[in-house]
């Protein structure tokens, strides 16, 4: 079932390149993916500890390579963020003039990607998979861009391929400090092969991985991509981009740094607390600068980049759970705010901050959309980010607390908290200033989304609201993964 | 029954193979070329397998006579099977390029020349196919001769072109003066060791009581002719002005053959002397000059033979952080990866400079006009800037393996970078290729077995991108005698 769900998106676009009608394969294959995943959580049992749906086929036996698929908790929510964002964006492509049919194909190759590379339990799959959305990616943003979509698509192209060079090194040093005796590239063999790496090769193998995911996440400073890849791209890679594949660095990091070399994440935490309070902070008053609201999504997707490391920083069972979920509702609402930016940008051929106003008149569906993912993005309670913040908040004032004196994580924690103040005010200036107020006359024609675009957002927001009042159905998921990282050392 | 081939037989066969074409032209006229051309790369098929039936080669201990000179190890037999290879596909690709030739001897018969022009890359084959089984220095000479020879001609076929002219000429001065290094280091290394056999050379060196110092002087010289065959740095100078001057297919044959058969030397020559540790750091010293100037220059150029010039001096740079690293394994995948996606590149290119130029600019919107060529170009160029799931990728993952083994961290940290340029520029190509507006309108012609060819080279390459097992299996020492041993069972 799982080897389904990962090719079903890579064999419709190639049926789709081979002359299948586009929109409709996407779709259909899309919502078959979607449910497929949600069975897949139906008959997951969130108490086993360990990888279920296993399937491996062997490739090169001498080095231990095999195409090995399963999944655990973390990765059975990546599956359904993938599953469920990938049905958005497809629905919410509008007719594309020129090579309609490479367009959905390319999506189809990020989701499957991003797919497999959440489902792969071999490194070496797990990059390749990911590695298969960077031409998509490149093409997307370069033929049907808008803006700098040139300068914009090299940029993306070059710093991830940089970045996931940099992860491959990392990759290859993990895998070669391993005794040889032990080597091998299944992830769940690594857990215990790892424990005989010495901590100074950990420490090189954590900073690498550490920068190459890093640049993949948009870490500052690496970060510079982003914005201008997301306000150049259309609609639907944004909302892929944004809230999927970008989170492929995070998951790798929970996967690999925390278990595999828990002693260089020790050493490097300072560096990461720091970069991390980088996005947070300065990130943020970036944010608020902008003037354009594509370029806001971007820039404020960056920032909240900050709180899944942060809650990834504090290595703990409560931190990294709230990064997890963090993960998944930050794709959900930074894909909505995307998609509506979208519309917007159809209807009015500006997304100038200035320019817009009072369009909640005469968009009321959009308008109420925007805001229901403005609030869950600052994490108002009643969405699932809400509740992952707190935990990441939790879990990172957690970390090295002592009763009488504030520590690294303490500081940092407080001045996170402040970020939530920052993304309150562009986020909520944004709304404002693009839906409330008066109304200029050229914008009094727009019409709102149409009624099959409402479904995409409504099973958005559904989503959000679901998990952000029942965030226990999905920490039941995610916790036994961890658990099973911090029992054999909790680190302090 | 299956009879089993002597080695030698094979280079007999293409030489003579040759010789009947230069009849067939000197002497009968009413024939079509391409008929010769056609035959040709029928034989060469047919010599192909027949490699697969080579009877045992005597142990290397016993040899004396001609085995003194000649070996017909895994690695020679693969070259030779690389070789053939790569002239079959070279003469595919002269069949296309056949209209150009003619054009260049206006007022003579119809066909004149051509003939020669499809018996010289057999010589050059015949050439190849020696030097990968030469252990001994003489023969090394000898065989690199033969290529040279008959390249000088093939490079300036078409003389009417000044610039093809201006190739010619300074492939034949450089090359001189490269086997003039070549026979002086030569000479010096037989004065010290006294002789021409690698072997003996290896086993002579071990005594402390030879000048060590004289003998590396002899190596650096060698090292300097070899430079000038892999177009490493210092000695690239000829490599952009005769790539672009020379007949398409003949640049195509000079980027992978001649350098193919260079490092297969060159892997053989070092193998003696790694004894002395100054020679790791001089390879080592090359190879990161040889990265950054080819990547560096490959970055501003907009004519796609001159990019691809630039860029196989950037793949020698690789190719030498696998010798440096002493990993003939890497060193032949990444051989093999770079025979597939060049020659790839190359047959798109000679049939686009046909209907256009072979500016990059001549390439705009090609996506439209023909999506077969656009799709092959794509591929060779994901391969050459090494996205995963492609040869290439493999090629470049094999050799920082190789790097990160040996600790050369010079060499990963240049490297990395140096990635990062490639996909920029080869990037280039795929953005005019994909969102630049045509010039012209109307399709591309691709004849029948060109097209063949690409399609062959792109399953190829994607082929190898998954599974790179086929290349080591064809690499094992041992697989000679189990097939050997095979073949034999069955005469019984």
């Amino acid at each position: 079932m799982l080897l389904l769900i990962i090719f079903t998106p890579i064999v419709a676009a190639l049926l789709i390149m081979a002359g299948a009608p586009a929109r409709r394969t996407a779709l259909l294959a899309s919502i078959f993916n979607l449910c497929l995943s949600l069975l897949v959580l139906a008959a997951f049992d969130a108490s086993s500890r360990g990888f279920r749906f296993v399937s491996s086929f062997p490739i090169f036996p001498d080095w231990q390579l095999n195409f090995t698929v399963g999944l655990d908790g973390l990765s059975l929510i990546m599956l359904l963020l993938a599953t469920i964002v990938t049905l958005a964006s497809v629905w919410f492509t509008d007719k594309i003039d020129n090579y309609e049919r490479a367009f959905y194909a390319c999506l189809l190759f990020i989701s499957g990607g991003a797919i497999g590379a959440f489902a792969s339990l071999d490194l070496f799959f797990f990059y390749a998979f990911h590695e298969l959305a960077l031409i998509p990616t490149f093409l997307l943003i370069g033929i049907w861009g808008s803006g700098n979509r040139s300068a914009a698509a090299w940029k993306i192209t070059i710093y991830l391929a940089i970045g996931s060079f940099i992860l491959l090194l990392g990759l290859i040093l993990l895998y070669q400090s391993i005794p040889a005796g032990a080597r091998t590239f299944d992830m769940r063999a690594l857990k215990t092969a790892a424990s005989q790496i010495p901590p100074d090769a950990q420490r090189n193998i954590y900073l690498l991985l550490l920068l190459g995911f890093g640049v993949l996440v948009a870490l500052f400073p690496f970060h510079t991509w982003a914005p201008e890849a997301y306000a150049s791209a259309p609609a639907p890679a944004a909302m892929l981009h944004a809230g999927v594949l970008k989170k492929f660095g995070l998951y790798g990091l929970l996967r690999l740094a925390i278990p595999l070399v828990p002693a260089g994440a020790q050493y490097w935490t300072g560096l990461l607390v720091v970069l991390l309070l980088g996005n947070i902070t300065y990130i943020g008053f970036v944010t608020i600068a902008q003037k354009r609201l594509d370029w806001m999504l971007g820039y404020s997707s960056v920032m909240h980049m900050g709180y899944i490391f942060l809650g990834f920083a504090s290595a703990n069972l409560l931190g990294t759970t709230g990064a997890a979920v963090l993960m998944f509702a930050h794709g959900l609402s930074i894909a909505l705010l995307f998609a509506i930016a979208g519309e917007l940008r159809k209807r009015t051929g500006t997304l100038v901050l200035e320019d817009l106003g009072g369009l909640g008149k005469v968009m009321p569906f959009a308008g109420l959309a925007f805001g229901l993912g403005a609030f869950a993005a600052i994490g108002l309670p009643g969405f699932a980010n809400f509740a992952a913040e707190i935990m990441v908040f939790f879990g990172a004032f957690q970390r090295g607390w002592e009763m009488d004196r504030f520590h690294c994580f303490q500081i940092a924690t407080v001045l996170g908290l402040w970020g939530i103040v920052i993304s309150a005010v562009y986020m909520l200036r944004a709304y404002r200033s693009a839906f409330m107020g008066p109304i200029p006359d050229r914008w009094k024609d727009v019409v709102d989304l149409r009624g099959s675009l409402r479904v995409p957002v409504t099973l958005l927001v559904a989503a959000m609201l679901w998990f952000g009042f029942f965030p226990q159905s999905f920490v039941r998921l995610v916790s036994p993964a961890f658990r099973t990282y911090f029992s054999a050392s909790q680190p302090r | 029954m299956i009879a089993l081939i002597q080695p030698l037989s094979l280079e007999i066969t293409v030489l003579v193979l040759g010789m009947l074409l230069l009849m067939f032209e000197a002497f009968i006229e009413h024939i079509d070329k391409q008929t010769l051309a056609v035959a040709a790369i029928a034989a060469l098929a047919v010599v192909f397998l027949a490699t697969f039936f080579l009877a045992p080669n005597p142990s290397m201990d016993q040899a004396t006579g001609f085995w003194s000179f000649y070996t017909a190890d895994p690695l020679a037999i693969f070259f030779k099977r690389f070789a053939l290879l790569t002239t079959i596909l070279v003469l595919i690709m002269m069949i296309d390029y056949a209209p150009t030739v003619r054009h260049s001897f206006p007022g003579s018969a119809k066909q004149v020349g051509l003939g020669e022009f499809f018996a010289l890359p057999i010589f050059t084959c015949a050439g190849l196919m020696y030097m990968a089984s030469a252990i001994d220095f003489i023969m090394i000479f000898v065989s690199l001769e033969l290529v040279t020879i008959s390249f000088y001609v093939l490079v300036s076929f078409t003389r009417k072109n000044p610039a093809t002219l201006e190739a010619g000429v300074k492939y034949l001065v450089l090359s001189a003066l490269s086997t003039a290094f070549l026979v002086y280091g030569i000479t010096w290394i037989f004065g010290v060791t006294g002789q021409t056999n690698l072997q003996r050379i290896a086993s002579a060196l071990a005594h402390t009581d030879l000048d060590r110092t004289a003998a590396l002087f002899g190596l650096v010289l060698v090292l300097v002719a070899l430079g000038f065959k892999i177009a490493a740095v210092p000695f690239q100078i000829w490599v952009p002005d005769v790539y672009q001057g020379a007949p398409t297919p003949v640049t195509a044959y000079l980027s992978v053959g001649s350098k193919a058969a260079g490092f297969v030397v060159l892997l053989r020559v070092l193998r003696p002397f790694l004894i002395f540790p100054k020679v790791e750091r001089l390879i080592v010293a090359v190879a990161v000059l040889t990265l950054i100037y080819g990547n560096l220059a490959a970055l501003p150029q907009n004519n796609l033979k001159r990019l691809l010039a630039y860029s196989s001096i950037a793949h020698a740079g690789y190719l030498l952080i696998g010798v440096a690293c002493i990993d003939g394994r890497a060193v032949t995948f990444y051989l093999v990866a770079y025979l597939l996606m060049t020659l790839l590149s190359f047959s798109v290119l000679v049939v686009i400079s046909q209907q256009a130029g072979d500016e990059i600019a001549d390439f705009d919107g090609l996506a439209k006009r023909s999506p077969f060529l656009a799709f092959a170009m794509l591929i060779a160029m994901a391969s050459l800037a090494g996205v995963p799931l492609t040869a290439g990728f493999f090629g470049k993952f094999l050799i920082f393996w190789a790097a990160i083994a040996h600790q050369q961290t010079t060499l990963i940290i240049v490297g990395t970078i140096t990635v990062a340029c490639g996909f920029y520029y080869y990037m280039k190509v795929v953005r005019a290729m994909y969102w630049q507006p045509a010039a012209k309108t109307g399709s591309i012609p691709v004849s029948g077995l060109s097209k063949l060819a690409m399609s062959a080279l792109i399953v190829a390459i994607i082929w190898l991108g998954i599974y790179p097992k086929a290349i080591f299996k064809a690499l094992e020492p041992q697989r000679g005698p189990v097939m050997v041993t095979a073949v034999e069972s069955l005469q019984r």
